[in-house]
């Protein structure tokens, strides 16, 4: 039998995962492509918010969109139907998507041609803020029936984001929701936070949103 | 829920770990974890026992969770206090220009192996 020894690795754990994370980015930013990270809670409306974004951007932009979801292709179809390139990726149980799965789905999905991709992340508002993907931009959406108190109880995924979208913001007085308590708890975390209130039913706010991600992917793609 | 995904993370990296030492069987993984990494340390040791049975060169691997307490900095007072107690207020001076110093990693510090 060997002898037993000691290896020092001193080596975080998701070092591979940032490893891989930049990879991504690097390489679509060679590209020229601007990978754009969706979380939020199941039934926050991801889907729905997409589709807002898809109406607004597409007759400008060449989108593609990448639903991932522990099982089904229910969002992958809805995506779909309104005209964008879009792929199902199964995390076969897993709570969030990792770079490297994220890297799969961008080959298997093709995108030398497109301008901006959207990654339609696992609902869920704890794991998936603590895999980077490489995406240049992180958003989360808030919706308001989770309350005005999720920044206190979930405070990762709103230091984390770029942005935060408050939706369902047409059913806040039914819900007692303060969104300034909201912004107010979140930007307390993070100050660059941007917020949109927006309803993804009513289209309410999407003209803004969509006017800062094109500007947003503008900027970036010039830097590229 | 993500404890899993750091399992596997952790044992690709241990894999790799192992190819580079030419080592065949890992007894014991001494891991550092930070207060406010987001890790639940007993939800850890589970996900590592159930996968460490599929795993042939874990099957007999200890886990050991090392913890590295929360330490938070004043901006403003430029002081030092323990995050899990007091938060992102600093309990000096009240400001809130605080910043985490450490408490947020998960490192593999060592192994032992054959």
């Amino acid at each position: 039998m060997d002898p037993i020894r000691i290896v020092e690795v001193k080596e975080a754990v998701l070092a591979d995962n940032d490893a891989a994370a930049r990879s991504n980015k690097e390489r679509m930013k060679a590209q020229n492509t601007v990978l754009i990270n969706l979380m939020g809670s199941p039934g926050a409306g991801k889907t729905s918010t997409l589709l807002q974004l898809i109406a607004r951007m597409k007759d400008t932009l060449r989108i593609g969109v990448m639903e991932a979801d522990v099982d089904s292709d229910v969002d992958a179809q809805t995506i779909g139907d309104a005209g964008v390139r879009v792929i199902q990726l199964h995390t076969a149980g897993l709570c969030h998507m990792d770079a490297d799965m994220t890297r799969r789905g961008l080959e298997a999905m093709g995108t030398k041609d497109l301008d901006v991709i959207f990654l339609e992340n696992i609902g869920n508002l704890v794991c998936p803020a603590e895999f980077e993907v490489g995406a240049d931009l992180r958003m989360m959406i808030l919706s308001v029936p989770e309350g005005d108190d999720k920044p206190l109880k979930y405070p990762l995924m709103f230091t984390v984001s770029d942005v935060m979208i408050v939706n369902k913001i047409d059913t806040a007085p039914i819900f007692d929701f303060d969104l300034a308590a909201a912004c107010e708890r979140a930007c307390a975390l993070n100050p660059r936070l941007a917020v949109f209130p927006v309803s993804a039913r009513t289209g309410e706010g999407f003209d803004e949103l969509a006017d800062y991600l094109k500007a947003f992917i503008q900027e970036r793609r010039a830097q590229a | 829920m993500h404890e899993m995904g750091i399992v596997l993370h952790l044992a690709k990296t241990l894999d790799e770990t192992a190819e580079e030492n030419k080592l065949t069987k890992i007894g014991r993984v001494t891991l550092q974890v930070g207060e406010v990494s987001g890790i639940m340390t007993d939800l850890f040791t589970d996900a590592f026992d159930y996968f460490k049975k599929k795993h042939p060169m874990l099957t007999e691997c200890k886990l050991e969770l090392e913890t590295i307490p929360g330490v938070t900095w004043c901006d403003n007072c430029h002081k030092t206090y323990e995050t899990v107690k007091y938060g992102k207020t600093c309990p000096h001076c009240g400001s809130g220009e605080t910043w985490l110093l450490q408490g947020n990693e998960c490192i593999i510090k060592e192994i032992e192996a054959e």
